[in-house]
């Protein structure tokens, strides 16, 4: 009897509950959309495509699904087919903008002159996220836990000089842990990177006397294992004791990460150490008259809390487009993904670092150029 | 019109062809209701046969050109392709190459020879591994096993050869080769001494012997399912005959059946490396690729395949790179063209003893 009496009850509530959430969403809809037309539908309409970097695919997906919120008639879609091919295809002047993790080269940028309307193509950053080096170690390692480093050991074990998790080296920075004699398998990416690339040069420039390579986007030498694609590399740091490796700290899951010693103190992968790395940094000298915003990421930093590996990530855009529907269409967009909304979207869904400050203003600065007439 | 009046004259022709092959063949007792079909009297046929040995003959000459077609399509597509890597200047090409490479290569050779290393290595241990797993297989099912027993593994093996290279990677670099790693310690630390087993073993396994592993275990469905047809196709007299002789069903199998399949299984065998040189996708989920020529199979990050390289670098690669790429592939073409050429030397010899 108690029991039916219950059922009943459970019942009758959630039947209003669930009337009560869809009257909500019929409620909800115009209204959403009459302040979307009033606010910042600025009767944006068609279909647009990107293409590029795999890094920035959840942070674009995040703002399209949210753009698309505000601009009923805008159709997006990102291919994220890796910087390479994104920016061949822009050059191409199929796509209406490109996301990278390489800044454009000269050779590019002469290139856009003939599918730009005037001018030529330039990069803004708009995904900035840290790097975490990553590791899988029984009894050590686990979500929220640290291992102390600093850059020359980081350098000396992906570098293969290190072998052992107990090596003297790693113990005199990691005085209260009890590190096994475990060896240490070392995880890289196996396919091109701007991962490596970011990762390579923080190891050159912060570790220069223990890191003898120059940074690129391929993994220099023939140290553990490679594995292709973040994911790849996620995937063989799990299936081993001892493994190390670097990934987006958004996929650390519930491996331990290395804290980096910068100046005195050592700093754990976090957003918001990272955005600050990236808003200090000084830029990429650029000729006069160039919209382009380049951050020289001082991957050597000694500020006291700034998370130095960090991987900045650009969209390239033309200044004017021969389709002006399209140029109108890029300049709403990329103020949206670079407006405190928008970065806070994508930080909320991929752990990326939000920007803000100087170095979004000045990359707002050269989007609003964009001619949209 | 002319249509129909084929398709007519086709109607009353056809059972008459059909009636003079199975004649020549075994020249069966009821051939047909006209006793004339079973001898070799082609006079009622004649008015079709003509028109109809063309069209077949055309039909034919067509199918052997489209094969030719095809293969020389691809031909033009890879060198077109792959051209400006050839035809571009030095410095250029040579920066595509370190850039493809990481620095370690900054000529084509330099780029495609630890590749080509790689690739025949990987695919001629994954041979070497499946074919005797595979003919013992194949003895089993046709010499062995009971009636259904047989029913069974007969449709395991078809179904095994059925799944997607794919499926295989995904449980490979996912189940298999992590699970591995206890015995690959255990054969480097008992045959370390031997410079191909030299440890220490990576950990994960993802290395020379398991993607041969893996590639094995693709290929071996192939090689089953073609030799275990050719062991039942032995002349049941040969066989009874060597029984009778008083030989065991061991030297029965060695004298008949073994040498009557040899040809068979070579060809079966090369097919499967084909497979195994232009697998892609499970290799690339289970091989940690690097780019040099070494032997030591239980070690991560020594070697890397054509196909699974191409595939790892194509989505990053620029304009110049992909031609590079694409010659690498003209080179697996003409690898894989070499070793069917190979075969077909061996088969002929096989086939003619």
């Amino acid at each position: 009897m108690h029991s039916t009496k219950l059922k009943r009850l459970i019942a009758v509530v959630s039947s209003f509950a669930m009337m009560a959430a869809l009257s909500a969403c019929g409620d909800n809809t115009p209204v959403d959309s009459s302040s979307a037309s009033k606010g910042k539908n600025s009767g944006i309409s068609g279909e647009f495509h990107g293409a590029g970097a795999s890094s920035q695919q959840g942070a674009v997906e995040a703002w399209i699904a949210t753009y698309q919120n505000h601009n009923r008639n805008a159709k997006i879609a990102y291919n994220p087919s890796g910087s390479g091919a994104g920016v061949s295809t822009f050059l191409t002047g199929a796509t209406a903008w490109a996301g990278t993790d390489a800044p454009l080269n000269d050779q590019q940028i002469e290139q856009s002159k003939t599918i730009c309307k005037s001018g030529s193509a330039f990069d803004v950053p708009v995904y900035v996220s840290p790097i975490a080096v990553m590791f899988n170690l029984k009894g050590i390692s686990g979500q929220g836990k640290h291992l102390n480093m600093d850059a020359a050991v980081i350098a000396r074990i992906f570098d293969g000089k290190i072998t052992q998790w107990n090596d003297e080296a790693i113990k005199a920075e990691n005085p209260k842990v009890n590190l096994p004699a475990t060896p240490i398998t070392v995880v890289h990416r196996s396919d091109k990177s701007g991962t490596t690339n970011n990762f390579t040069s923080y190891l050159k420039a912060a570790a220069p006397n223990d890191w003898g390579f120059q940074p690129q986007e391929n993994w220099p030498n023939e140290v553990g294992q490679a594995a292709k694609g973040t994911d790849g590399v996620v995937s063989s740091i799990g299936q081993a004791d001892g493994t190390i490796g670097y990934a987006d700290l958004a996929k650390a899951g519930t491996f331990g990460t290395v804290s980096v010693k910068v100046g005195a103190d050592y700093v754990a992968p976090a957003s918001d150490a990272a955005a600050k790395t990236v808003n200090a940094s000084p830029l990429h000298a650029v000729p006069k008259g160039s919209k382009r915003v380049v951050v020289n990421v001082e991957y050597a930093t000694t500020v006291a809390g700034d998370y130095p590996i960090v991987s900045s990530s650009y969209a390239v855009a033309c200044p004017a487009y021969k389709d002006a529907k399209t140029g109108a269409f890029v300049r709403d967009w990329l103020s949206y993904v670079l407006s405190d909304s928008g970065q806070k979207v994508a930080a909320d869904n991929t752990g990326s670092a939000a920007l803000g400050g100087a170095l979004t203003q000045k990359a707002l600065k050269s989007v609003n150029t964009i001619q949209a007439k | 019109m002319a249509n129909t009046s084929e398709s007519s004259s086709a109607g009353q022709a056809m059972p008459v062809a059909v009636g003079q092959i199975s004649a020549g063949l075994s020249a069966p007792g009821g051939g047909g209701t006209d006793g004339r079909r079973n001898g070799l009297d082609f006079s009622d046929a004649k008015p079709g046969r003509h028109s109809q040995d063309k069209i077949f003959h055309a039909v034919a000459v067509g199918c052997g050109a489209l094969i030719l077609v095809a293969l020389g399509a691809v031909v033009l597509f890879l060198l077109l392709r792959a051209w400006p890597i050839f035809a571009g200047p030095q410095a250029k090409t040579s920066a595509v190459f370190a850039s493809l490479s990481g620095g370690k290569a900054h000529g084509f050779w330099q780029y495609v020879g630890p590749l080509v290393f790689g690739t025949v290595v990987i695919a001629a241990l994954a041979l070497a591994i499946a074919f005797f797993v595979a003919v013992g297989v194949a003895l089993f099912i046709t010499f062995y096993a009971r009636k259904r027993i047989q029913t069974v593994l007969n449709y395991v093996v078809d179904l095994l050869a059925a799944i997607p290279s794919v499926i295989y990677g995904l449980w490979g670099a996912l189940v298999l080769v992590p699970a591995t790693y206890p015995f690959w310690n255990w054969v480097s630390a008992h045959l370390g001494w031997i410079p191909l087993f030299a440890g220490p073993a990576a950990n994960p396994p993802r290395t020379v012997a398991s993607a041969a592993v893996i590639l094995a275990i693709m290929i071996m469905p192939i090689i089953t399912s073609m030799t275990r047809d050719i062991f039942a196709a032995t002349p049941r007299l040969n066989q009874e005959a060597a029984l009778a002789l008083g030989a065991t069903k061991w030297e029965m199998i060695k004298l008949t059946a073994l040498p009557f399949a040899k040809s068979g299984m070579v060809s079966a065998s090369m097919l499967a490396l084909g497979r195994a040189l232009g697998e892609t996708m499970a290799v690339m989920m289970v091989l940690s690729p690097g780019m040099t020529y070494s032997w030591h199979w239980l070690q991560a990050s020594k070697s890397q395949t054509i196909a699974a390289n191409i595939a790892a670098q194509y989505p990053e690669a620029d304009s110049l790179g992909v031609s590079a790429l694409i010659a690498t592939g003209l080179v697996l073409f003409v690898i894989t063209f070499v070793v069917n050429l190979l075969a077909r030397r061996i088969t002929r010899k096989g086939g003619a003893r």
